[in-house]
């Protein structure tokens, strides 16, 4: 493996954590929107500020280690993905922001109003992020980004493949949350919360599959590149995905949660990969390529240091936040 | 003469919108673990129930602040694309390393920062205190490579133009570079500074409306006696720093020190603006300028008139931003010098009134200072955005609809502000009202105690 090739690697990585970690966190949201009146919506509510509480700032850095790696590592694509994607991602920006500060603001608000209007942005903006993440991976892997960033402002990003990319991001990120929060309220002995879960986890899977079956054609048609290597060197990743995807909702409807939870990320995981795998060796599709896109060499291998002490000092402390977020004493108040 | 790009304005109205409501809750980010390291010691050391429930109170605070600050810090790293592509496409290898190191910081930081805010009463009271040693490491870490970045901005090292193209780039310089270490001094100081006297303001404004409780001064002592460090290692640390300016940034020194022709030895000039390219309206103490910016009577401060108008910065804004922080960081180191040497002499001043008011203020005009300083810096380094390299000009994006995203900024910061406001006053109204759970008002009745 070249380096600039290693650093997109690490570059992927952090997109994957994201999209797993950071994708749960935010589909929590959908569940959170639809959990009903302030009564019956206050066990869901209390159980989605319990599950991501502690978690979701460390798996929001995630997106501050992806921005950072690739306007370090590639910084011309960077820059050119910016300017010509400028909408959505301030869209997204303004989603992230408004999330994260409702968020903190609504557990703890002191009436029942102010926690009602948090709660609401809160979960309205937890899915405007990933939408406009997912147009922003559509329009990358559409070609649709100019190597010098004059792309339309527009167009660039509403083609079939960004806006399908926003919803499937949307599903996909629902779908995990409620697996990881099902298997949340079994744990914590909520019953009946766990049930009402499921079913709609269910749901939003069996509505999500149908979406990306939908979404096929006109992403083969407007996404070339893309597709023929989703068809070709991606394809037993994707497959790999259907199968996991659909072994999820198996596990769910027999009430597996923890088995579920497993499946559910490797489905997210592999679809995730495979996007990845399908657009190499573009850095931004059909424009630059991954070693036209590298900046110097001693700064990829700085920024591979970089990634070396990630590992060594970053995830055995996140692994040991979600060892204690899962243990029987963190579990119940 | 090259036209603008469009962005540029409301760029930099962005960029100074965003980073300076954000440079706040990072001061919080770096300084307060340490004050509640300090407090929840205390709390566990001693058996003592009122520094725990201070430490436990403050907890949920950072909790507030922190999310706001993580959320605000990300505005800054999209920014830095959205807004500057000019300074990212060409330089973003350059100074992309000590980014990518403070990410990591960051990372510790918030998953430290989750198992203190939940390990309240789940973890060993000693672990559970250990778990701010990694969150106040991280911040310090953190502030020295985001440092690392403006530091050099001013003084840019690490690779060489060649024929206007970047090459033989080396991160390390960047990171290491000789500008930062002073520089990150300066900054870390100022945000204990910062957290010190707001949180200060906090306690004496209740001990002004008669709470005079142990509770109330424990929280006001402790920052105190944080901010009262901070004031006082700062105008030291301040003064080295602006001596290097004659060398490595002279127009900005003019404009600091208000000097339109270059004078030999300079006078101080108290105060004045440029009006119509005079100084008006100053106080002039002969000498003192060379003293205190060269360090030496009889050296030469250079006048702004010996660089071109091209390259000259906005001289009123920075010399009124650098002086008015110079102006409150004395204030400031006075005040407490007047309160420790009253206590040395068997005085408490905590009792009284007007120097209770003091603290108020001093909160406000600590965060005053802060912004002052980041606009004296950053305004007086115009017209360029890298030292001598690229012009701010260059660096902006030239997108035409910048006061659109502008005007969105406002109301989001606005909104933030307003919200995080209402937040934290109805949390110190229900402390004060005998609640300390703080339970979420939307949480089911707790059928399962």
């Amino acid at each position: 493996m070249t380096l600039p090739v290693l650093a997109a690697a690490a570059l992927f990585a952090g997109v994957l954590a994201y999209g797993l970690f950071g994708g749960a966190d935010f589909g929590s949201g959908f569940f959170d929107l639809t959990a009903g009146g302030s009564t019956r919506g206050g066990e869901l509510r209390t159980l989605v500020d319990h599950s991501i509480g502690p978690v979701w700032e460390a798996n929001h850095v995630w997106l501050i280690y992806v921005l950072v790696t690739w306007w370090t590592a590639f910084p011309t694509t960077f820059a050119a993905a910016t300017e010509t994607l400028f909408v959505p991602f301030l869209l997204a920006l303004v989603g992230i922001v408004l999330r994260g500060a409702a968020f903190a603001f609504r557990k703890y608000s002191g009436t029942l109003a102010q926690a009602r209007l948090f709660g609401a942005v809160f979960a309205g903006s937890s899915l405007m992020a990933p939408f406009f993440f997912g147009t922003i991976a559509g329009a990358i892997a559409s070609g649709r980004v100019p190597a010098d960033g004059d792309g339309d402002l527009w167009s660039s990003w509403t083609s079939p493949t960004s806006l399908f990319g926003g919803v499937i991001a949307i599903g996909t990120c629902s779908f995990l949350a409620g697996v990881f929060l099902v298997a949340d309220a079994e744990r914590a002995g909520h019953r009946d919360l766990a049930s009402g879960l499921r079913r709609r986890t269910l749901t939003v899977g069996v509505v999500t599959g149908a979406v990306v079956f939908v979404a096929l054609v006109p992403i083969i048609h407007d996404a070339t590149t893309l597709s023929e290597g989703l068809t070709g060197r991606a394809a037993p990743l994707i497959l790999a995905s259907g199968l996991t995807g659909a072994a999820t909702l198996v596990l769910l409807a027999r009430r597996r949660f923890p088995a579920a939870r497993l499946t559910a990320v490797v489905a997210v995981a592999t679809v995730l990969l495979g996007w990845g795998v399908a657009q190499y060796p573009w850095m931004l599709v059909d424009e630059v390529t991954i070693d036209q896109g590298a900046g110097a060499d001693a700064t990829l291998v700085a920024i591979l240091v970089a990634v070396a002490l990630a590992i060594v000092l970053v995830l055995p402390a996140l692994g040991y936040l979600f060892r204690l977020t899962q243990s029987e004493r963190w579990t119940h108040d | 003469m090259v036209t603008d790009p469009a962005g540029l304005l409301p760029a930099r109205q962005q960029m100074a919108l965003s980073l300076g409501w954000h440079i706040v809750l990072a001061c919080f980010g770096v300084a307060f673990p340490a004050m509640i390291f300090v407090m929840h010691r205390r709390g566990i050391v001693r058996a003592d129930p009122v520094s725990l429930g201070l430490a436990r109170r403050w907890s949920k605070v950072s909790a507030v602040l922190f999310a706001i600050g993580a959320v605000s810090g990300t505005v800054l790293s999209f920014e830095m694309g959205l807004l500057w592509p000019g300074l990212m496409g060409p330089f973003g290898d350059v100074l992309g390393f000590p980014f990518a190191l403070e990410g990591l910081s960051f990372f510790v930081e918030a998953i430290f920062l989750g198992i203190y805010l939940y390990g309240w009463d789940r973890l060993p009271p000693r672990q559970h205190l250990l778990m701010l040693l990694p969150m106040a490491t991280a911040g310090v870490v953190g502030t020295y490579c985001v440092i690392s970045v403006n530091a050099w901005m001013n003084m840019p090292t690490g690779f060489r133009m060649v024929d206007g193209e970047v090459t033989d780039v080396d991160p390390w310089a960047v990171l290491l570079n000789s500008g930062a270490l002073l520089q990150f001094a300066h900054m870390w100081v100022g945000a204990f500074m910062v957290v010190g006297f707001v949180v200060a303001a906090v306690y004496a404004a209740g001990m002004l409306r008669g709470r005079r409780d142990e509770h109330h001064r424990l929280g006001f002592t402790v920052p105190f006696v944080f901010a009262t460090v901070a004031a006082l290692l700062q105008p030291v640390i301040g003064h080295v720093l602006g001596i290097r300016l004659g060398q490595t940034q002279p127009s900005k020194l003019a404009a600091f020190e208000l000097a339109t022709t270059t004078e030999q030895p300079a006078p101080l000039r108290l105060g004045g603006l440029l009006i119509d390219g005079q100084p008006r309206w100053f106080v002039e103490i002969p000498q003192w300028g060379s003293f205190i910016a060269r360090g030496s009577f009889d050296k030469p401060v250079r006048g702004l008139d010996t660089f071109p108008a091209a390259d000259q910065p906005p001289v009123n804004i920075t010399h009124v931003a650098f002086q008015s922080m110079i102006g409150i960081g004395s204030l400031l180191a006075l005040g407490v010098v007047v309160f420790w040497v009253a206590r040395w002499r068997g005085r408490d001043l905590s009792g009284n009134r007007w120097f209770l008011r003091c603290v108020v203020v001093a909160g406000p005009l600590a965060v005053l200072a802060l912004e002052c300083g980041w606009i004296a810096t950053e305004v007086g380094r115009q017209p360029w955005t890298v030292w001598q390299v690229l012009r701010t000009t260059e660096a902006a994006t030239d997108n035409p609809g910048l006061w659109w995203s502008f005007a969105g900024a406002c109301l989001l910061y606005v909104g933030m502000t307003v919200g995080a406001g209402v937040v934290l006053r109805s949390m110190a109204r229900r402390w004060r009202a005998g609640e300390e759970d703080l339970p979420s008002p939307y949480g089911p009745q707790r059928q399962d105690a």
